[in-house]
């Protein structure tokens, strides 16, 4: 069940947020509603719910008259040029919960919209007030930034605001700026809040989305240390495979695979004629230098991957009770 | 009035090295004596190879071989040291700016894993995600997360994690090592750094604070989790020519400070696919052959891009022969074909214009198609909890087996 405008405005009152209310008829655009609350010395906002081609969503929260350029902010993102498209009807209601011309950043409010990506327009910070529907078309509410913020970091989000008018080069030296604000794909478990979680590996440096950082960090420390098991609820494109067990048996059929190819293919009617008895030593020396970087490599990996595998077991090792 | 024109002319004839610009003199080629004049460093000739050869009981690594590290600051102190049964550790690093990593990024990395395997010597290796938050102006989150993702391909070099450190400068900067930047800032004044490293009045402060971060792993303290009671180790570092000016800031302090000068192994700059005078540019993805590249991509980039010292006929070439001085797929082979034989045949072959610029494209193709199918294969083994092991600030008790 979605939060309702009443149940959002009890709580802004007990975070002791300040902010003003306006009832006014339905309205389904920024024009119509300014005819109501136009003078009321706050800001509109204008909020787009946009998705991108991997079924991952945002809003977009800015002033009305910041011009936003969907093409610029995909790329921004990472997304290629035409990588964000408004997302369809159904999803105002699956995802945010809020009916058509509703769109708001206290939409995320909601469990559904937990890995909705939020963009603030910088220019909130500079207004006394700015302007929003309280998840209903027949209110808006006016308040500050730092009344949003409390109110965001309040439900486990930590608000950025960024210059959506920005429109930096992005090329191969010049990664996307804002590809951080990209949910990731990480599994979902289900009492998580977007909070980031006080029992942090020590070991795990937590990087990615800025609000989806929490969901990756837990999904690792659940994983168990020995042999592989699959996360619940992957979804289809999943980011951690499970750790990989250093397998002495694959590592030596790789050995020998390429050790017989590499025979196979030193003894031929031609070699033989050229080097008769001789053969096994020629062959001998040729398998040593062909191979071995590529053993010592192999081995490496082998060596590098068992250590690993022991170095997490020994994060997690449990002193002997004395 | 008139010295500071002439001295501003001078400057626009002479090519430009530093760690953030790379140009020749009127877009020709880098002029590597000049480089070493003007640096002060040393050639690393014949003997210095013969010599490595012979300590580590190895042939000596293809770009030892070929020149490609060709100059050096104190290597010889390191060689008489490594003699007497002193051991020393590697330093080298890279400025995490982007996800896409070249062959030619890869170069130092290749070249330090030789040097890591034939001394068995450890290794740290520094990820500067704070520079280049700097000089990029990237998000502090971004460049932490270009850090792990470039470390997963440093550690597809096939680095041992035994002996190897990998830090970023976000992590890692404070306590020990904090403590030897202050030691290193307080020697280096205001007017000192802006004449080595070019820097304005309109560069902001934390460009100016930049050059001790990039300084200290050179010193042991720096890493009192691995060589505690080691200050007397000493330091080598792998790396390209362009990279000097921070470690002669370095050598000048070390001793007023107490520490060894950490000695330096210095390499040419790759080339691009166009050309020495063309740029490798990461707006240009065929200026360069990239690690995610298939096989499909690095076949198209050698055939339609790749600059040759061809003639423009079949006759005109098997007349003249292929001007070698200028061939990027000779150049190109120099660095990764292993096996000097065949390099010197396929030199006199082409040119001698008996080979053709298609057959020599075909083999340099087969070479780097092997290459980073390699490194891909490398790539994909590494997890993000073996960066995290890496990562790790451990103690490594096996680091000089």
């Amino acid at each position: 069940m979605g939060y309702s405008k009443d149940q959002l405005l009890a709580r802004l009152k007990e975070l002791q947020i300040e902010f003003s209310q306006y009832e006014h008829p339905i309205v389904l655009t920024v024009e119509a509603q300014a005819k109501y609350v136009g003078n009321t010395g706050g800001v509109l906002s204008k909020n787009l719910f946009l998705k991108d081609k991997k079924h991952r969503y945002y809003v977009v929260s800015a002033l009305a008259d910041t011009k936003v350029d969907l093409k610029v902010l995909s790329q921004r993102l990472g997304l290629g040029k035409g990588g964000l498209r408004m997302a369809p009807e159904e999803a105002l209601g699956e995802i945010l919960q809020v009916p058509l011309g509703c769109v708001t950043p206290f939409a995320v409010v909601n469990e559904s919209a937990r890995h909705v990506s939020l963009l603030l327009d910088q220019g909130f910070k500079t207004q006394k007030c700015c302007i929003f529907h309280p998840l209903s078309n027949d209110m808006s509410i006016s308040l500050n930034a730092q009344g949003l913020d409390k109110f965001l970091e309040s439900v486990g989000r930590n608000p950025s605001y960024i210059d959506l008018e920005a429109n930096p080069p992005v090329g191969k030296d010049q990664p996307p700026d804002l590809a951080a604000f990209v949910p990731s794909d990480s599994p979902v478990l289900s009492d998580l809040p977007g909070k980031a979680p006080s029992s942090q590996d020590s070991t795990v440096k937590s990087v990615g989305a800025a609000t989806n950082s929490a969901a990756a960090v837990t999904a690792k420390a659940v994983k168990p240390s020995g042999k592989a098991q699959n996360v619940k609820e992957k979804p289809v494109d999943s980011v951690r495979p499970p750790i990989p067990a250093a397998d002495a048996g694959k590592f030596v059929e790789e050995l020998l695979d390429r050790a017989s190819a590499l025979l196979l293919s030193e003894i031929s009617e031609d070699s033989i004629k050229q080097h008769g008895g001789q053969l096994g030593d020629e062959v001998a020396n040729n398998i040593k230098k062909g191979l071995r970087e590529d053993l010592k490599n192999l081995a490496t990996i082998f060596k590098n991957t068992a250590y690993t595998e022991g170095f997490y077991a020994g994060t997690r090792y449990q002193p002997k009770r004395l | 009035m008139e010295k500071t024109e002439d001295k501003n002319q001078q400057q626009e004839e002479e090519q430009v090295v530093n760690p953030w610009e790379v140009s020749a003199k009127d877009g020709g080629k880098i002029d590597y004596d000049k480089l070493i004049d003007k640096f002060g460093c040393q050639r690393l000739d014949q003997s210095f190879v013969d010599r490595v050869q012979r300590l580590t009981s190895r042939p000596p690594h293809v770009f030892l071989r070929r020149g490609v590290f060709f100059a050096h600051r104190d290597f010889n102190d390191i060689l008489d040291a490594y003699e007497r049964g002193e051991k020393f550790y590697l330093y080298t690093g890279r400025g995490p700016s982007s996800e896409a990593l070249h062959l030619g990024h890869l170069i130092p990395f290749m070249f330090t894993k030789y040097l890591q395997d034939a001394f068995k010597v450890p290794l740290v290796i520094q990820l500067t995600d704070d520079e280049k938050c700097m000089w990029k102006n990237l998000s502090v989150e971004e460049c932490q997360r270009l850090a792990r993702e470039n470390a997963k391909d440093i550690i597809a070099c096939g680095f041992d994690i035994s002996k190897t450190f990998i830090f970023s400068d976000f992590d890692y900067v404070g306590g020990a090592f904090y403590k030897n930047m202050v030691k290193v800032a307080k020697c280096v004044t205001y007017n000192k750094v802006v004449g080595i490293f070019g820097f304005t009045g309109e560069d902001h402060i934390g460009k100016v604070s930049f050059p001790p971060v990039q300084a200290v792993p050179s010193f042991p303290s720096s890493f009192p989790h691995l060589f505690s009671g080691k200050d007397n180790l000493r330091c080598l570092i792998p790396c390209a020519i362009d990279q000097d000016p921070y470690f002669r800031m370095t050598r000048d302090v070390a001793p007023r400070i107490g520490y060894h000068k950490p000695a330096l192994i210095e390499s040419l700059f790759f080339p691009a696919l166009q050309g020495e005078n063309g740029k490798m540019s990461a707006s240009d993805p065929n200026s360069a052959i990239y690690v995610t590249d298939s096989a499909k991509d690095i076949k198209y980039k050698v055939n339609k891009h790749a600059f040759t010292g061809g003639q423009e006929s079949i006759e005109k070439h098997r007349q003249l022969g292929a001007n070698l001085e200028i061939d990027i797929p000779i150049k190109y082979l120099n660095f990764f074909l292993e096996d000097d034989a065949e390099l010197e045949h396929i030199k006199k072959e082409y040119g001698a214009g008996r080979m053709l610029t298609g057959e020599v494209k075909k083999r340099l193709t087969e070479v780097l198609t092997e290459l980073v199918e390699r490194h891909r294969r490398a790539r994909a083994a590494v997890t993000d909890e073996m960066v995290d092991a890496f990562m790790a600030v451990r103690p490594l008790p096996n680091m000089f087996d």
